[in-house]
């Protein structure tokens, strides 16, 4: 089985470890993995600045870089909504390619949804000691109902999971609403903050680095430096080798 | 009401650090999210009836003309004088002059957005005729002076406390702040007004083509009393909320108070058709529907053509971590939250209220909420891509789009960028590994550090690490 791995700019310019993690994990259930090395980005950050046009390039792009793979897995709900919603629902209604990008759409999944419903994982290679709180990021869970798949993944590591209040609520990262409406940005993390806390859990984890970026930036702005906040694919994929 | 929505930004700020409105806003939160979440498990079929809802409403606003002239006949029938208003001037001269008119010195009036939006108040009173709200909530900002900031929960934002002073000052009488004793309190003062009003003044949630009927939901029953006991009733509303029949009204308002409230059916629901006819016991001896344009026509056929579905329930808004965090005021205008972030573009122009469409981090909340199925992100969106192409945004924000957009469609470029970018913000980060301030980024670095990046990309690593 090849499976292309769209590794998503955040992860290759600021965390590339959950990159690798996710590289470990597809070897480990016996994947072929190819990494297309001109990808870049998925365009979201284009497409919700309301430039289409740059949007429609990276997402041509994309699809021509993993032609030829049985699936495409990313380590991110964000970037997979991109590619797996945004396209086929909105921008490339009535495009000559628009066909294509349904197909795309069917072979793209996020990582934990890949795991946990395509190659049907019962183990997984890491260990986790202890309780785990999770963050359910938007575009996962309501684009692509990603909510228990994660879960799974993290009890098989040996996880308890303490689930915080509003757990689906956003932390208030949304791109770049994050800088330029950055106090309230800050607040609803702030919120996020506190309920994750609240859980009593040691470790903040979810599927998506910049919700991850801006939970660890508000914590130890706050002076929390003994919270972790880790993707879940780090804690499931073990050491390396 | 005067636009204030370009200020978004500066009074959602101020919002932020008002602790009793945080207060406040944090009581009212759970109530009304929770509430409908219980009353939507507890109904069943809820995502069959919001498709049905939808593309009822969809067929009205698709053939709009068609059911509003089939109103126009139905309720000229029962003997209501139907106006039409282009503008938002046009309509609040309509009914002025009706007050003029027939010598109206009192109006009651019960909740209605669209007088808000139109600033009928303020008219009527510039005409010398005193004008009273009666919903509790608008009764409560009355006093206050300030205008709703929930299109459902007029005065969400302040607390019994802030009203208990309010009574005080405005009832002479000593401070209460038991909430049934403080309903009392507001009801014996209305009292007379609602007995002596010369006119009444409602909007309506629906008016129904196949009857004429203008319909109004409320909890507190004001409404009955508003369209039965003045000798003249005038019904102001906007052009979209026409629907076909009473089925289809049977179906809407199941979905109404339970995405509004979490209630399963609203304590009151007025149906007013025409004037007091022969052997009728009570009814206005006159009737008049405003049927306001105000903008709502140009939506029709345009990419935000869905929000004219809105059945003004406020679940959006309800369900909004910013609308949460800010209130309502913060958007400066009748409409706050999601659906306010499209209709305000849309109805004062986006160059008035620029920062609305992205005051979203797009976490789709407001999509699984909405009882008719607007899109709202989308639509939020669509006026992003409007900002874009018109060049609305500030000239820093675009510069960064068009840089970004440059690098991220050349690999090699790209990769070298990112190399080095990488590698300066790592060393930025220190030991600590925290960036604290960062050019261009101050809307994250003042209220959060930026984990610094771990300074060589994946690109570099996995190309190094071999196939």
């Amino acid at each position: 089985m090849k499976v292309g791995l769209f590794v998503t700019c955040l992860v290759d310019l600021s965390r590339p470890s959950i990159g690798f993690a996710t590289l470990r994990l597809l070897k480990h259930y016996g994947c072929e993995v190819v990494v297309p090395e001109t990808q870049t980005c998925c365009g979201q950050p284009g497409y919700n600045s309301g430039a289409r046009d740059v949007a429609r390039t990276l997402a041509r792009k994309v699809l021509a870089e993993f032609r030829g793979c049985d699936y495409v897995v990313a380590p991110s709900g964000s970037c997979s909504g991109q590619l797996k919603h945004a396209t086929v629902h909105d921008l490339f209604i009535g495009e000559p390619d628009h066909a294509e990008f349904v197909a795309l759409s069917e072979r793209w999944f996020e990582l934990s949804d890949f795991l946990v419903n395509v190659l049907k994982v019962q183990e997984v290679p890491g260990r986790v000691n202890g309780s785990v709180t999770y963050h359910d990021s938007c575009s996962g869970l309501r684009e692509l109902g990603v909510k228990m798949q994660p879960r799974y993944l993290l009890q098989m590591a040996g996880a308890g999971i303490a689930e915080m209040e509003g757990a689906e609520r956003c932390c208030g990262f949304g791109g770049t609403f994050s800088v330029k409406l950055g106090e309230i940005s800050t607040r609803m993390c702030e919120n996020k903050c506190e309920a994750a806390r609240a859980s009593g859990a040691g470790t903040i984890v979810g599927g998506d680095l910049g919700c991850l970026l801006n939970i660890e930036g508000r914590l130890r702005r706050t002076g929390d430096h003994a919270t972790r906040v880790a993707h879940f694919a780090e804690l499931i994929a073990g050491g390396e080798g | 009401m005067q636009v204030q929505s370009m200020h978004f930004k500066r009074r959602a700020s101020e919002k932020l650090d008002d602790a009793l409105l945080q207060s406040n806003m944090k009581k009212a939160k759970g109530k009304f999210v929770d509430g409908r979440a219980k009353a939507v498990a507890e109904f069943g079929p809820w995502e069959e009836l919001r498709s049905h809802c939808a593309a009822l409403r969809d067929r009205v606003i698709a053939n709009l003309d068609a059911y509003l002239v089939e109103f126009e006949r139905n309720a000229t029938r029962r003997g209501a004088v139907v106006h039409w208003a282009e503008t938002a001037e046009e309509a609040c001269a309509i009914v002025a002059d009706i007050a003029t008119k027939n010598g109206v010195r009192t109006v009651t009036k019960s909740k209605s957005m669209v007088s808000e939006e139109i600033a009928l108040n303020d008219r009527l009173e510039a005409a010398g005729i005193r004008v009273v709200e009666t919903d509790l909530g608008e009764y409560i900002l009355q006093l206050a002076h300030e205008p709703p900031s929930h299109i459902v929960a007029p005065a969400v934002h302040k607390s019994k406390e802030q009203v208990a002073d309010l009574f005080q000052e405005a009832h002479d009488r000593p401070r209460n702040t038991d909430i049934p004793a403080l309903t009392r309190e507001a009801r014996e003062a209305l009292r007379d007004d609602f007995l002596n009003a010369d006119m009444g003044i409602s909007g309506a949630n629906f008016i129904i083509a196949e009857t004429g009927t203008t319909l109004t939901v409320t909890n507190e029953g004001n409404a009955d009393m508003v369209t039965t006991v003045p000798r003249i009733h005038c019904v102001v509303t906007g052009v979209e909320k026409v629907i076909g029949t009473l089925e289809d009204f049977a179906s809407l308002i199941r979905l109404l108070p339970r995405s509004a409230i979490g209630q399963t059916i609203t304590n009151y629901l007025t149906l007013t058709t025409g004037t007091k006819m022969p052997g009728d016991v009570d009814g206005p001896e006159q009737m008049h529907i405003v049927l306001v344009d105000a903008g709502r026509t140009k939506l029709v056929g345009s990419d935000l053509e869905p929000m004219l579905r809105c059945i003004r329930c406020g679940a959006c808004m309800n369900h909004c971590p910013v609308y949460q965090n800010v209130g309502g005021h913060a958007y400066g205008w009748v409409y706050p939250g999601p659906m306010g972030s499209v209709l305000t573009p849309a109805y004062v122009g986006l160059e008035n209220a620029g920062d609305l469409p992205n005051a979203a981090t797009f976490c789709g909340e407001c999509a699984v909420a909405c009882p008719v199925k607007i899109p709202l992100p989308d639509l939020m969106r669509k006026l992003r891509e409007q900002q874009f192409d018109r060049r609305l945004r500030p000239w820093g924000e675009r510069a960064a789009i068009s840089m970004w957009s440059f690098a991220v469609t050349r690999p090699g470029l790209y990769a070298f960028l990112s190399r080095w970018g990488a590698r300066v913000a790592s060393w930025i980060g220190g030991r600590e590994k925290l960036i604290h301030k960062l050019p261009g980024l101050d809307g994250w670095t003042k209220g959060r550090d930026m984990p610094a990046p771990a300074g060589r990309t994946f690109r570099d690593l996995y190309r190094e690490g071999g196939r």
